[in-house]
């Protein structure tokens, strides 16, 4: 008796706490799904298949692509490779996810499916809240944020267009989630070369290929430059901590 | 657009996001050690992506057409400055939402 009171006790307090943490992604995906809702309503995609796409697809920015794919009437190989090229990021989070993920047990498939850009910034650091057990604090937070999405987008669909509140920028919540998880990693070490490889890489390669397709040039650099620069990064990382 | 043609669109891109999420692990599953190569990568990959996701963010941003990304670096000094001050990520979160969206609906429009 006394045991489930306890256990009961602790399961409110992780959930308090993921909610609490994930509040910014709630922000941001509700704002941001409410939005894709309206616009695969105005293409003529139902409720029914918009709630389907958020909960399947799971990938904010591809569904918005999809939707003008889907209108545009695009064959199943213009998809796939379109999938490809915008998700193609995701290859990184699974990369680095291998090792914090390894025993995961039987929601492990669970976590991988709904590894969004958020819930990686929210689990990558793998700063799970003192006392709280790491799978169980993985799988609240991933499926809370993908209920956000999903809840966001049927909003949408069901009544966008009665909301009269101008939510003009709302989405810059993930960009200011991503920002302060940047900051704090930041702070977590000393040897920046792997943050200023990730960066610069990027900008220079949004600048030479464009904002439709740099993230795969980028991805590419950022390999390279951290594999050539193993042995210099190592070294940099033994002198700080020894 | 019929529905077997959307469900068919839905499952595709489904498919594919969901090959791109598992496949590294799919790769190396079963290896009781994983690579040393991948342990190096999986230590310093997430600095460098967290730095390419807010680059990612700040993509469409234009320079040269008004209002030259004021909005964006305003609202990100706000998120860096607040953060580094109270390490509080709901606090800077949101004060640097609710400033950007002042920027861009009342200030910069």
């Amino acid at each position: 008796m006394h045991g489930t009171l306890f256990l009961e006790k602790r399961m409110k307090k992780l959930l308090k706490t993921v909610f609490v943490r994930t509040l910014p992604v709630m922000a941001g995906y509700l704002a941001l799904g409410i939005g894709f809702g309206i616009l695969a309503k105005s293409n003529g995609i139902g409720v029914l298949a918009v709630a389907a796409m958020s909960l399947f697809i799971y990938a904010g920015s591809m569904q918005f692509v999809a939707v003008g794919l889907f209108a545009g009437g695009a064959s199943v190989l213009t998809l796939a490779l379109t999938t490809l090229m915008v998700n193609a990021r995701h290859l990184f989070y699974g990369i680095s996810m291998i090792e914090p993920y390894k025993d995961m047990g039987k929601i492990k498939p669970y976590l991988i499916y709904g590894l969004t850009d958020e819930t990686y910034a929210l689990v990558c650091t793998g700063d799970v809240p003192e006392g709280f057990d790491k799978r169980r604090y993985s799988f609240f937070v991933t499926l809370f944020n993908h209920f956000y999405w999903v809840t966001g987008s049927v909003l949408g669909a069901l009544i966008g267009s009665f909301i009269t509140f101008d939510t003009t920028g709302i989405d810059f919540a993930m960009t200011a989630l991503f920002i302060t998880v940047f900051v704090e990693q930041w702070k977590s070490t000393n040897n920046h070369a792997p943050a200023l490889i990730g960066v610069l890489s990027s900008v220079v390669c949004l600048l030479v290929f464009g904002a439709d397709s740099f993230l795969i040039p980028a991805m590419l650099c950022i390999c390279v430059l951290l594999l050539t620069g193993k042995n210099r990064i190592e070294s940099r990382e033994g002198r700080v901590n020894g | 657009m019929d529905n077997k043609t959307l469900l068919i669109g839905i499952a595709v891109v489904a498919f594919v996001t969901a090959l791109l999420r598992f496949l590294p692990f799919l790769i190396f599953r079963g290896k009781k050690q994983t690579p040393k190569i991948m342990l190096y990568l999986g230590k310093v990959l997430p600095f460098a992506i967290m730095g390419m996701l807010v680059v990612f963010c700040f993509k469409n941003v234009s320079l040269v057409q008004a209002p030259h990304g004021i909005p964006e670096l305003i609202a990100a000094v706000v998120v860096v400055l607040l953060h580094l001050w109270k390490k509080n990520t709901l606090l800077s979160i949101t004060v640097g939402t609710i400033c950007y969206m002042v920027c861009v609906q009342y200030a910069f429009v």
